[in-house]
């Protein structure tokens, strides 16, 4: 779809596991999170993670469609994120 | 050819934080430290991973290709989501966390405890105000 040279492709695939790895550190904070707010921080992290990784993954594969998404999945997240909290600060919503 | 030294120099920067991100919240001892790791570096690292993918559409559209306009504009929307929801994220769980009675460790003085009434002297007065009515009824 968008003509780029071959070598910039390649490059975002590393980019894209590059942050799958930062992701992983994530997921073993979340398993090993002494309390609950630890957990929802790592969630957080991750959400960030993923939105950057859809990105690039979009422009590996020269699709816009996955840039959409990841707008979508970031409002998404945002407002899940909100409701964990008010849910860990207890009392009405 | 500096185009190409741009674009990695910025993927560098990014990946670097992010790998910073994933590190700081493997090491640091605490909630608030981990989500000051894990908040500002991930956003500071998305916005340059996020800023070499817009200039690839902006070259794309200003040499040879109009479809390099979908991708640095939505990509540009992206962005903008990440600027204004993580911040915003970070404050509520931060919140959350000191109410439902997370301390910081290692730390001497926690101001915001000592300044805002928080949410146990509600629960107590609205527990003496039930109790003031189960003694009226």
């Amino acid at each position: 779809m968008i003509e780029i040279y071959f070598g910039i492709n390649t490059t975002y695939l590393v980019v894209v596991f590059a942050l799958a790895v930062c992701s992983l550190m994530s997921l073993i904070r979340i398993i090993l999170g002494p309390t609950a707010p630890d957990r929802v921080v790592g969630v957080d992290t991750v959400n960030t993670i993923v939105i950057v990784a859809m990105i690039a993954f979009g422009m590996a594969f020269k699709e816009v469609i996955y840039i959409d998404v990841a707008i979508v999945y970031a409002f998404l997240s945002f407002i899940s994120t909100l409701f964990i909290a008010k849910y860990l600060e207890g009392g009405e919503f | 050819m500096i185009f190409d030294i741009i674009i990695y120099a910025f993927l560098g920067i990014g990946i670097f934080f992010n790998v910073l991100a994933g590190v700081g919240l493997l090491r640091f001892p605490d909630v608030y430290t981990r989500l000051h790791a894990g908040t500002k570096c991930t956003t500071f690292g998305s916005i340059f991973i996020i800023g070499s993918v817009i200039l690839i559409g902006l070259n794309s559209w200003w040499t040879n290709d109009t479809n390099g306009s979908v991708l640095a504009i939505h990509s540009a929307f992206a962005l903008i989501a990440i600027l204004l929801t993580n911040p915003v994220g970070a404050h509520a769980i931060a919140r959350a966390a000191h109410r439902s009675g997370v301390k910081p460790a290692m730390a001497v003085v926690d101001q915001l405890e000592s300044s805002t009434p928080g949410k146990t002297t509600k629960k107590k007065t609205k527990s003496k105000k039930k109790t003031e009515e189960a003694g009226a009824e």
